[in-house]
């Protein structure tokens, strides 16, 4: 196939080209931005929590009347030992908040008392000797707490924890060589805490971009929220019985002591809609770019379906002149497929500048990461094949044409 | 002319159907995509006040230090100690002092449940700085705060689901085992960001059930449920302590009429800072910044990148299904270059070409409007499965948006149309004719 001529002849047609190639150029250019957006908010949809999702529930339970913190802790634990009555429920933990969670607690983390820059930010947990098996996280290191040495904690007091459990990634970050069991940290305390346990995996609480580069580092300590206005429970059900023990889990609370809210709307959640809940904006991000990823290429496509008929329909009279001077149907074919390539190639030649100056722009302005070369690659590939494909049926449609075309008028 | 312009533009339509439908379709898409993420836009990075913005200043005051500052920038509360001192200094013409609160509200019948309400200790000044209306009754006064008294305001919303929206001044209220009195019902108010929170929240979030007085809520110990921010070692005990504490948790606002004022107050807050250095409370110079409205919208981001990227990425869409529109319509008017030579034989000017082609253009532009205006609503309905709901909520299609989506399509085609009618337009007659 001679390149010569079919470079001639899109002389003759430079606007056509060029809209042709800039489509391809922007379209290479978002295509590659969004997918990479898609990839980048899927994988935060797959962020592991650490706990037992598929069995565990929250009620975020407020108290009717402010209670005083000695009023509070004989509450939950008439609250507790009432859940635990509950068919289906296996385990219950009082606690300030669960990964995914609607606010977040977050303490600096140092390791000594005087220290004034930060090593590191943890979120903070706080709960009773039955939250790691509640929670059904998975102790790697150390022990559990005791239950002597949870404390109760009121408005505004604080408590200092002795010890603390905290997350693999955590004691990785303060203690790279691996050793961190028994040694100790300040969180915003002035006498250290000691690591007691290391779980393998447990959330932060909160899934914002600005904790990004904490990702994974909680502390657990062994305090008992026992605030004026209320607290949540965490539930684990027997397997199987989450439906039965969600639906019997409020009744129990309110039958023990009605003077109690629980929200409707998210008062009582599943983990799983807990997740559901916390990627909302991730997955509408994933689907609105994924929608305008689709509509765009049928587009693009679309537009080099109806440009191309409409050069083959201009030269029907120059391809029956081709084809009576002995070009074979597959020559036309050729012809069509290598101009469409021809035009591609120098569409998403300028397209992967355009790919790469629109990833700087989201990169300084919303702090985007770097876009890897593998989507440029990915989307030239689309790009190429899409073109393609869209000029198959008028390149078809060309090299159908007879010979006889030449000698009639245009 | 123009009519009949019109007509042979709409006739044209249903000539090749295929291309005109890539034509329609692309700028449905285009501008349908542009439409919904533009409401979106529209609803987060709107001026919540925008009779007073310019008047409403946040003080800042640097009570961390650079080394315990965010990068520099001094927190955006304030803590007690300095929220209170500001407020006694009266160098504002109006000044309030903000902070989230969360009460149970127990109707008095027997049995009856008690359910959750949220609200904001506020000062006497809020009413009047931020423009609230009433229904029934009003704010309380200066003198009111200073005696604690216990008043609330409520809004419509919380007067409708307590009182059958029924005046209820006058009327008392318990609020988490205390009892109130209402002095106001404001009329429905909920500026949307809600400026003066956007420190503690997103800003967006359901608005609150009613307002009471800032001096009783701490009187009472009644905890702030937004956000709370400390640095250092933590080490208050008990509510006392924690006044004392650097933990920042109140949200000032100031109204400030004139730009000597606002010169004024900037110099009073330097200079309040300059006390606090010589008086060693702290240990570095004075650090102050005075944002309006607007301004410290933008500092807090309010507006979610997802709604920014996704605007940008939508507007790009548009901008490529217009450059496919440009090569489509070339497409459709240059294979019409024999119509055109005869026309032009015939006595039509190049003007008169170049108009009719744009007229036609406008006529797929409409099309391409209506396509654009049903998917608009069609896509409204899905907002919500796109962005957040406390932000999907705000986005509502309203005739704003229904006459610019009209009018972005049919101006946007009728400018992709420049260039391929020109080129109609510059037909030869002659040469067309010959080779028919």
């Amino acid at each position: 196939m001679q390149i010569q001529p079919i470079l001639a002849a899109l002389r003759r047609h430079k606007a056509g080209t060029i809209l042709i190639a800039l489509q391809i150029a922007l379209t290479l250019a978002i295509v590659c931005n969004a997918l990479f957006i898609i990839n980048q908010r899927l994988s935060h949809l797959s962020e592991q929590s650490g706990v037992d999702e598929p069995n565990l529930f929250v009620i975020r339970n407020m108290w009717g009347e402010q209670y005083s913190t000695q009023q509070a802790v004989q509450h939950i634990e008439e609250d507790v030992a009432a859940l635990r009555q509950v068919p289906g429920v296996q385990d219950v933990s009082a606690v300030n908040n669960y990964p995914f969670g609607p606010s977040t607690w977050d303490n600096f983390i140092t390791m000594k008392p005087d220290q004034l820059s930060p090593t590191t930010d943890a979120s903070f947990y706080t709960g009773d000797e039955n939250f790691v098996r509640t929670l059904g996280l998975k102790l790697i290191a150390g022990r559990d707490f005791r239950a002597d040495e949870i404390q109760d904690k009121g408005l505004r007091d604080s408590i200092v924890p002795a010890v603390a459990i905290i997350s693999k990634a955590m004691a990785d970050k303060l203690y790279p060589n691996g050793d961190a069991l028994g040694k100790t940290f300040y969180a915003m305390t002035s006498s250290p805490i000691t690591i007691v346990g290391i779980v393998d995996v447990l959330h932060r609480q909160d899934v914002s971009s600005w904790s990004a580069s904490y990702l994974g580092e909680s502390m657990i300590t062994p305090i008992r929220i026992a605030m004026p206005w209320g607290l949540t429970y965490v539930v684990r059900a027997k397997p199987g019985q989450l439906e039965e023990a969600m639906h019997a889990a409020p009744k129990a609370l309110f039958a023990e002591n009605r003077m109690r809210m629980i929200d409707p709307k998210d008062g009582l959640l599943s983990f799983a809609e807990v997740r559901h809940r916390a990627f909302e904006k991730d997955r509408g991000m994933a689907i609105l770019m994924g929608i305008i990823c689709v509509v765009l290429l049928a587009i693009t496509g679309a537009g080099i379906v109806g440009l191309t008929s409409f050069w083959v329909g201009q030269r029907r009279r120059q391809i029956g002149v081709r084809r009576a001077l002995g070009a074979t149907h597959r020559d036309i074919l050729h012809y069509f497929m290598t101009e469409n390539l021809l035009i591609s190639l120098g569409g998403v030649a300028i397209g992967v500048l355009l790919t790469f100056g629109l990833n700087l722009w989201l990169v300084t302005r919303f702090t985007l990461n770097l876009l890897p070369v593998t989507y440029v690659l990915a989307g030239i590939v689309i790009l190429l094949l899409l073109g393609q494909g869209a000029v198959l049926a008028p390149a078809l449609r060309a090299s159908r044409v007879p010979p006889i075309e030449a000698t009639r008028p245009a | 002319m123009f009519a009949y312009y019109s007509q042979l533009g709409l006739r044209s339509l249903r000539r090749n159907p295929m291309l005109t439908a890539l034509m329609v379709m692309a700028i449905g898409f285009g501008v349908a995509a542009s439409m919904i993420t533009y409401s979106v836009f529209r609803a987060v990075s709107g001026d919540p006040i925008p009779e007073k913005s310019a008047q409403l200043f946040m003080p800042e005051i640097d009570s961390w230090g650079p080394q315990q500052n965010e990068h520099g920038e001094p927190p955006g509360a304030l803590n007690y100690v300095d929220a209170m001192a500001l407020l006694r200094a009266h160098q504002a013409s109006r000044m309030t002092l903000i902070y989230q609160v969360m009460q149970t509200v127990l109707p008095h019948e027997a049995n009856a449940v008690p359910s959750a309400s949220t609200g904001y200790a506020v000062t006497a000044d809020f009413f009047t700085m931020f423009n609230v209306t009433f229904q029934y009754g009003s704010g309380w006064s200066t003198a009111d705060d200073d005696a604690r008294a216990a008043d609330v305001v409520i809004t419509d919303a919380f007067n409708q689901r307590m009182f059958g929206g029924a005046n209820s001044v006058g009327q008392k209220i318990t609020l988490s085992g205390h009892d109130y009195r209402i002095v106001g019902v404001t009329r429905h108010w909920d500026p949307s960001p809600r400026f003066y929170d956007v420190w503690s929240e997103a800003g967006f979030d359901n608005p609150p059930d009613f307002y009471f007085l800032l001096n009783r809520a701490l009187d009472l110990h009644t905890d702030n449920a937004g956000r709370n921010s400390c640095r250092g070692r933590i080490t208050y005990n008990g509510w006392d302590q924690y006044l004392q504490s650097n933990c920042v948790w109140l949200m000032p606002w100031v109204e400030l009429d004139t730009a000597a004022e606002v010169t004024r107050y900037h110099q009073f807050l330097e200079a309040y800072s300059a006390d606090q250095q010589r008086a060693g409370r702290f240990a570095w110079a004075p650090n102050v910044r005075l944002p309006d409205v607007m301004k410290w919208l933008d500092v807090r981001e309010v507006v979610p990148p997802e709604s920014r990227i996704s605007l940008v990425v939508a507007l790009s869409f548009f901008v490529i299904c217009l450059v496919n529109t440009i090569g489509l319509l070339l497409a459709k008017f240059m294979r019409r270059a024999g119509e055109i030579g005869v026309r032009r034989a015939l006595g039509a000017t190049r003007h008169e070409i170049y108009a009719q082609y744009l007229v036609e253009a406008a006529a797929v532009g409409l099309a391409g409007g209506v396509l654009g205006l049903l998917l608009t609503t069609a896509g409204m309905s899905g907002v919500g499965l796109l962005f957040e709901p406390e932000v999907a909520r705000l986005a509502h299609l309203d005739l704003s948006l229904i006459g610019m989506t009209l009018m972005a399509a049919i101006f946007a085609t009728v400018a992709a149309a420049f260039y391929p009618a020109w080129r109609a337009a510059q037909v030869q007659p002659a040469w067309q004719l010959k080779s028919n």
